[in-house]
C-alpha cells in the first residue's frame, strides 16, 4: 500500500482560505453543483441563491422568496459571477475547476478566465427547483454561528491537525 | 531523551499494521456483496485477535460479513476488533515512547464514567455507518453521504454527543468530497477511513461518550504549547502544560482544552476569536505566563476540564525553561481506554542540539525524525523557516504513517540577533503583530457578517 493510504491523517480535504463574507457568506461545492448565496446590493433582507452545475455549467439565480433573478437572462448574472469568484478565493481555483469540470484556469485571474470559459460554452439556464434545498443549506449553515464552545476534551478532532500553509 | 529508540522497530508492529490493512482493504470495497478478497480480509482481522476476548465474537462477524449478511452489531464487532488491534499498537508505541523519555507514567486506575446518552440518536448514527460499510469507500453515492447530514444536525445541539456529532461531520464531509464530481477515481484514505469509521461505530455504544469523572486539583500550571485541530465546522485548541499540585508530589503533564462548531468560513484568526473568551489559559500562552488554579476539575486522563473562574494569571513563565527543567521530572498521564490509537499519541517531548534538514526532517544525535511543521497554526509565528532556524524545541511526539514524528509547539531561535521563543498558540489569546492583527481584523468582519446574517435569517422561521 502507499504511504496515503497507511496514514491516519492522510490529508483529504485541503484548507479553505479567508475570503470576505459582505458579498457572498456562503458558497459550497455540494450536490453536483458551485452553489450559494449572495446577498443584495440594494435590500438588506433580500439575498440570491445561486448556482452553476459540474459538467453542464447549467445556471440559475433567483431571491430567497423565488422570485427570478432579473440579471440572469441567457447568461450567468452579477450573482453567479460573484459566488464563482468568492468560491475561487475559498477552494482555490483548481478545486473549483475540477469539481465544475471546467479547463483549469491558472493562478492569474482565475475567476475571469474561469468565467470566460464557462460563458463561451453559452451554458443553458436551469429552474430554480433547488433554490428552497440551497437557502436551507445556508441556514444549516449559519446555524454553526450558535453552538455554545465547551471546555471537555474532544479526543475525535485528533484526526484532523490544522494545516499552514507555507509559502 | 534517546531518539535511537524512537527509530528502531517495535516488535509485533507490522504484524498487527497488516491485519488493520487488510481490513481496511474491504471497506474499500463495501460488505453488500463481498468476494473473497474481501473475505480474507475479514479473517485476517479475527485472525489478529485471536486469543482475546473479542476472539468469537469478531470471528463470528467476519464469517457473516463474508457472506454479506452482516448486521449492525457485526459491523460494531468488526470495529471493536480492529479498535483492540490498534489499541495494542497504541501501548507498543507508548511503551517505547516512555523508553525514549524516561518519564513515569500515573498507574492510578480511573474511575467509570457517568451518565447515558439518548439511543435513539446512536442508533440513528450507527445505521449511518452500517450503510456507509455497505457500500464501501468505492461504491459511495451523493444519497448515502448526506445520510450524515440529519444525524449530524440531530446530534450536535447535545453537547454530550458533540464527540460523535463533530467525528461524523468531518468524516461525512470527506466523503462528500470524495464521492462528487473531480474526485480522483479510485484512491482513498484506507487507514484515516476506517478509523473513523470505526471509532464512529464505537462512539454509538451507549456509554461510550459519557462524561468523564473529574476531582478537583490546585496549584500552578506551566504552559508547553498550543496544539490546535480542526475540520471545515469544528475547532479544538488543547494546550498542553505541566501542573505542579500545591499540595507537592510531582508534576503530572495535563491538557486543557476549549472546542466549538464552526461555519467553515470561521477559520485562520477566528478560530482563536472563537474560542478565546472560553479558555483564559490561551491568553497566558500567548503572555508566556503560568497560571494558578484553584480546585479545577481534572480527568484521571490528565484533561483539566477548564472553568475560568478557577483560574487566575500567575508569574512569567517561558515554555522552553519549562520543558528543560519541569518536563523530565513530570508523570505522563494515563490514556482513556478507547482513546487507545496511535493518532492519539502526542507526547510532550524536549529537544536540543538538533538539526533540521530542506525537507523538513530533524536529526538528533544521529536519529532523523520527521517534523510537522506544517501542524501549525495559520494564525501564528511558528512558520517552518523558524523551526528550521531553531536550537531547542518543545514538541509533540506523535506516530503516523509508520514512523514517530515531531510536532513543534515552541522554539527557540534567534530574532534579530536576539533569543526569542516562538510558539504555534503564541496569537492565541491575541497579537500585536502586524500580520496577525490583519488577520484578526479580516476574521472579525468575517464573524461579524455571519452573526448578521444569522440574526437576520435564522431567527425569521
Ligand atoms: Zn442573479
Amino acid at each position: 500500500m502507499p504511504d496515503w493510504e497507511r496514514a491516519s491523517l492522510a490529508r483529504v480535504v485541503p484548507p479553505a482560505r479567508p475570503r470576505k463574507l459582505a458579498k457572498v457568506p456562503f458558497v459550497e461545492l455540494a450536490d453536483g453543483r458551485l452553489q450559494g448565496v449572495v446577498s443584495s446590493g440594494s435590500d438588506i433582507e433580500r439575498v440570491y441563491v445561486s448556482s452553476v452545475a459540474s459538467g453542464t455549467f447549467e445556471f440559475s439565480c433567483g431571491t430567497n422568496n423565488n422570485r427570478p433573478c432579473g440579471g440572469a437572462r441567457g447568461s450567468f448574472c452579477n450573482h453567479v459571477r460573484a459566488l464563482i469568484t468568492e468560491a475561487v478565493v475559498q477552494y482555490g481555483p483548481g478545486r473549483v475547476a475540477r469539481y465544475l469540470k471546467a479547463d483549469d484556469p491558472g493562478d492569474e485571474d482565475a475567476a475571469a478566465t474561469l468565467i470566460a470559459g464557462m460563458t463561451a460554452a453559452r451554458p443553458p439556464q436551469g429552474d430554480r427547483g433547488s433554490a428552497g434545498t440551497v437557502f436551507s443549506r445556508f441556514l444549516r449553515h449559519l446555524a454553526y454561528t450558535e453552538f455554545a464552545p465547551a471546555t471537555a476534551p474532544l479526543p475525535e478532532l485528533q484526526w484532523f491537525p490544522t494545516a499552514r500553509a507555507e509559502a | 531523551m534517546r531518539a535511537d529508540l524512537l527509530t528502531d522497530a517495535v516488535a509485533g508492529l507490522e504484524a498487527a499494521l497488516e491485519a488493520v490493512d487488510a481490513f481496511d482493504q474491504v471497506l474499500a470495497a463495501g460488505l453488500l456483496r463481498p468476494g473473497p478478497a474481501q473475505a480474507a480480509g475479514l479473517t485476517a482481522l479475527a485472525g489478529a485477535v485471536t486469543g482475546t476476548p473479542l476472539a468469537s465474537r469478531t470471528a463470528e462477524a467476519a464469517e457473516k460479513a463474508a457472506g454479506g449478511a452482516a448486521a449492525e452489531d457485526d459491523f460494531l464487532a468488526l470495529a471493536a476488533g480492529r479498535t483492540a488491534l490498534l489499541g495494542s499498537v497504541h501501548d507498543a508505541l507508548m511503551s517505547r515512547i516512555g523508553e525514549a523519555t524516561g518519564r513515569e507514567s500515573v498507574t492510578e486506575e480511573a474511575p467509570g464514567s457517568a451518565g447515558a446518552s439518548p439511543a435513539n440518536l446512536l442508533n440513528a448514527a450507527r445505521s449511518w455507518l452500517c450503510d456507509v460499510a455497505r457500500a464501501g469507500w468505492q461504491g459511495l453515492d451523493r444519497e448515502t453521504v448526506a445520510g450524515a447530514a440529519p444525524v449530524v444536525s440531530a446530534l450536535l445541539p447535545d453537547t454530550g454527543l458533540r464527540r460523535l456529532a463533530v467525528l461524523l461531520d468531518g468524516f461525512a464531509a470527506e466523503l462528500a468530497a470524495s464521492a462528487g464530481p473531480g474526485a480522483p477515481a479510485g484512491r482513498f484514505p484506507l487507514r484515516r477511513w476506517a478509523d473513523l469509521w470505526a471509532r464512529g461505530l464505537i462512539l454509538t455504544v451507549p456509554g461510550a461518550i459519557s462524561p468523564p469523572r473529574t476531582s478537583g486539583v490546585t496549584g500552578r500550571l506551566l504552559p508547553l504549547g498550543v496544539d490546535l485541530t480542526e475540520h471545515a465546522t469544528a475547532v479544538q485548541a488543547q494546550v498542553h502544560a505541566i501542573l505542579e499540585p500545591a499540595v507537592g508530589g510531582p508534576p503530572r503533564l495535563v491538557r486543557a482544552a476549549a472546542s466549538a462548531p464552526k461555519p467553515d468560513t470561521v477559520i485562520g484568526a477566528g478560530l482563536w476569536q472563537l474560542l478565546r473568551p472560553h479558555l483564559s489559559l490561551l491568553a497566558a500562552v500567548s503572555e508566556g505566563r503560568s497560571m494558578d488554579l484553584e480546585d479545577m476539575p481534572v480527568t484521571a486522563e490528565g484533561d483539566l476540564i477548564w472553568d475560568d473562574a478557577r483560574a487566575t494569571p500567575g508569574e512569567p513563565a517561558d515554555p522552553l525553561a519549562t520543558a528543560r527543567v519541569t518536563l523530565p521530572t513530570a508523570a505522563d498521564p494515563r490514556t482513556a481506554p478507547l482513546d487507545r490509537h496511535p493518532a492519539r499519541i502526542a507526547v510532550p517531548v524536549f529537544l536540543e542540539a538538533y538539526t533540521v534538514a530542506e525537507d523538513g526532517t530533524c536529526t538528533v544525535t544521529g536519529c532523523t525524525l520527521p517534523v510537522d511543521a506544517g501542524r501549525a497554526p495559520a494564525a501564528g509565528p511558528l512558520t517552518a523557516a523558524a523551526v528550521k532556524a531553531s536550537t531547542a524545541c518543545v514538541g509533540l511526539l506523535r506516530w503516523d504513517d509508520g514512523t514517530f514524528r515531531l510536532q513543534p509547539l515552541a522554539v527557540e531561535t534567534t530574532v534579530k540577533k536576539r533569543k526569542a521563543v516562538v510558539g504555534a498558540g503564541d496569537w492565541g489569546g491575541g497579537t500585536a503583530d502586524k500580520a496577525g492583527l490583519r488577520a484578526e481584523k479580516a476574521a472579525a468582519d468575517a464573524r461579524t457578517v455571519l452573526s448578521e446574517r444569522a440574526g437576520r435569517l435564522l431567527r425569521k422561521r
